[in-house]
């Protein structure tokens, strides 16, 4: 047992990447599903204790294959990213469940198992992201993730899944390429690829050009793939044509795994003084934030389809995060990573919500979803839950992230940044209202009387989803609890 | 300047590739045109790798005991992953192209954006 429990680390990340193959060969979709749940739940549960561990104890180093870093690959497991490891696990974990049912009846017949296999090997890519201490596996695993969702995005079934997933193939490369040049900047001014050792390095030379270059490069790279203003184009039709368990996960877990490298590169790496007071990262990332608050908003307002609605307000909420980030502080980072966890659930809980109304009414339009929230009472009630914590209502968890950003704002002394942060959510009613008016006071569309709640495999994931949002808004111990350690430590870096 | 530009002749020919790359990526509607200039776009990051291995008078890294000055190995092994990552994008870059072409007909951006106006 203290064996299994001194390479949790790597198991963390070995034991999806093995099942991948594994649903492949199952070659059916009943024994594929059980093989990527199992990989999943174990996910879970190692995120679980790694979590238990470094909360408690001192952040893990593992040095893989027995080689020791620097030279060798380290797995650096501290609140931060067991954090994200956490909520990227819990929610493969639930969404797999919702996809059981969901998925047979939007893929292609025959093709189920193919579809575990590129779930499971996504997980494993967002978990290697989360976990590793080397730059360079960072972006090995980003394109594990991103190559195994491009294809689980033209899964989707539709003509238009097909463009959106060669849209993102495309901006997707170029980001993790940039983020390449990046890495490869660093190792040629430092020579080595260890996140610690970068971090003890680059003070000395962090005027340099590479040095600098780098750093651009690597921010721009990973806003593409975060999604952040004006790169998010790849977003919306990315999400709006996946698969609906496809689009919970992602739409939760991957745009804030990029996040979390963000925070990992700008904190622990090059460290914050160097991007805050030499460098002005502060308002690089505080504008496009602001309006990626607005535009995406706006946009959300005027989508006829709902899961493209829920993609523009991702986009808005991404401006969050940012805007969080780029306050440069120990109370923003705080707030940025609640806000990560916290828009995670509340994200999968909508578009799982999303998926139960496409599996009965085989679409997301809002002109055709009319009346359906009678018809449909806890899909209805997990998209109202969902919805209040979208705008931050109190007993919700939305509610504590938006507090936490507030309050960094006003540390922060930023008074109008306050102001426009309460205005955007007060904006946000504005889609989410629609979306509830058009499911409970319109009245049902022709053809449309004989629909029933959906089945209890996909409802019981949705409420779980939705309940959590629920539950994270009265108890805040954990997020906030594993926030607050992860802020201190990224604030303190690794180069002191 | 001339001596200057010629004495790091590889970085800019990286660079230049990278433009090229870039700018097929972005100016051409073509899919598969994308797809190419992508690839060039990901080669010239190879090129700037295998740069910054090269040890001047250095040999292969091969342990021998007549040469003690060898090149870097690390972004020769680096490169070799990327290469690996880049003709997996490119493949499944093709395999997208290929069923665009099927429910379309066509793999021209131009005409895409208007078929999908449409619906």
């Amino acid at each position: 047992m203290n064996t299994l429990l001194a390479h949790l680390p790597a198991l963390q990340v070995v034991v999806p990447l093995v099942a991948a193959p594994l649903c492949l060969l199952a070659g059916r979709a009943g024994l594929a599903w059980i093989i990527a749940f199992l990989a999943a739940a174990f996910a879970t549960v190692a995120a679980a204790l790694l979590a238990y561990q470094t909360l408690h104890h001192d952040p893990i180093s593992y040095a893989m294959g027995g080689w020791a870093p620097p030279w060798g690959i380290e797995y650096a497991v501290d609140t931060a990213n067991a954090f994200i490891l956490l909520l990227v696990s819990a929610i493969a974990c639930l969404v797999l469940v919702f996809c059981r049912t969901s998925i047979p009846k939007e893929i292609r017949a025959g093709r189920e198992h193919l579809f575990y296999c590129m779930y499971t090997l996504c997980l494993t890519g967002l978990l290697g992201i989360a976990i590793t201490g080397d730059a360079f596996n960072v972006f090995v695993f980003l394109e594990i993730s991103s190559l195994s969702s491009y294809a689980l995005i033209a899964m989707g079934g539709q003509r238009k899944s097909l463009t959106a997933a060669f849209q993102y193939l495309i901006m997707g490369t170029i980001g993790a390429t940039f983020f390449l040049i990046g890495v490869g900047l660093l190792y040629m001014m430092t020579g080595t690829l260890n996140m610690a050792d970068l971090a003890k390095r680059i003070p000395e030379i962090q005027d340099s050009r590479p040095i600098l270059a780098a750093f651009a490069f690597i921010t721009v790279g990973l806003a593409l793939k975060a999604a952040l203003f004006p790169l998010h184009l790849w977003l919306p039709n990315a999400y709006a044509f996946a698969p609906s368990g496809v689009s919970a996960f992602m739409a939760a877990t991957a745009t804030k795994v990029s996040l979390y490298v963000l925070l990992r590169f700008t904190f622990t790496i090059y460290g914050a003084e160097f991007a805050f007071a030499n460098l002005p990262l502060s308002w690089v990332l505080l504008v496009p934030a602001v309006i990626a608050m607005f535009a995406g908003t706006f946009s959300a307002m005027f989508q006829r389809d709902i899961k493209r609605m829920l993609a523009y307000s991702s986009v808005a909420q991404i401006g969050y995060i940012t805007l969080a980030i780029s306050l440069g502080t120990n109370a923003g980072i705080m707030a940025a990573l609640v806000h990560i966890f916290n828009h995670g659930l509340m994200k999968a809980a909508l578009f799982c919500a999303m998926g139960c109304i496409f599996y009965r009414i085989g679409s997301t339009r809002i002109d055709q979803l009319a009346g359906l929230g009678r018809q449909m009472p806890w899909t209805f009630a997990a998209i109202v839950a969902g919805g209040l914590s979208l705008l931050g209502v109190p007993l919700t968890a939305g509610f504590i992230s938006k507090w936490y950003l507030v309050q960094a704002a006003m540390q922060s002394n930023l008074w109008p940044l306050v102001a426009l942060i309460v205005v955007s959510s007060l904006l946000a009613v504005v889609y989410v209202w629609r979306l509830i008016e058009a499911l409970y006071f319109k009245e049902p569309s022709l053809g449309n009387e004989a629909v029933v709640e959906a089945p209890m495999s996909m409802l019981v994931p949705t409420l779980l989803l939705a309940g959590a949002n629920i539950y994270f808004g009265v108890d805040t111990r954990l997020p906030v609890a594993m926030a607050e350690n992860a802020a201190n430590l990224l604030m303190l870096g690794l180069g002191q | 300047m001339l001596q200057e530009i010629l004495d790091h002749y590889n970085y800019w020919i990286a660079i230049m590739l990278m433009m090229v790359g870039f700018y097929t990526v972005v100016a051409r509607g073509n899919l598969v045109k994308k797809i190419v200039g992508l690839n060039i776009f990901q080669t010239s990051v190879f090129l700037l790798y295998i740069s910054m291995g090269k040890v001047t008078g250095g040999t292969a890294p091969i342990l021998d005991e007549r040469f003690t000055v060898y090149s870097n190995p690390i972004p020769h092994v680096l490169i070799l992953t990327a290469i690996v990552v880049g003709v997996a994008t490119t493949a499944l870059g093709l395999a997208l192209v290929v069923r665009i072409k099927e429910s379309y007909g066509t793999i021209e951006e131009d005409e895409l954006d208007l078929m999908d106006g449409e619906t």
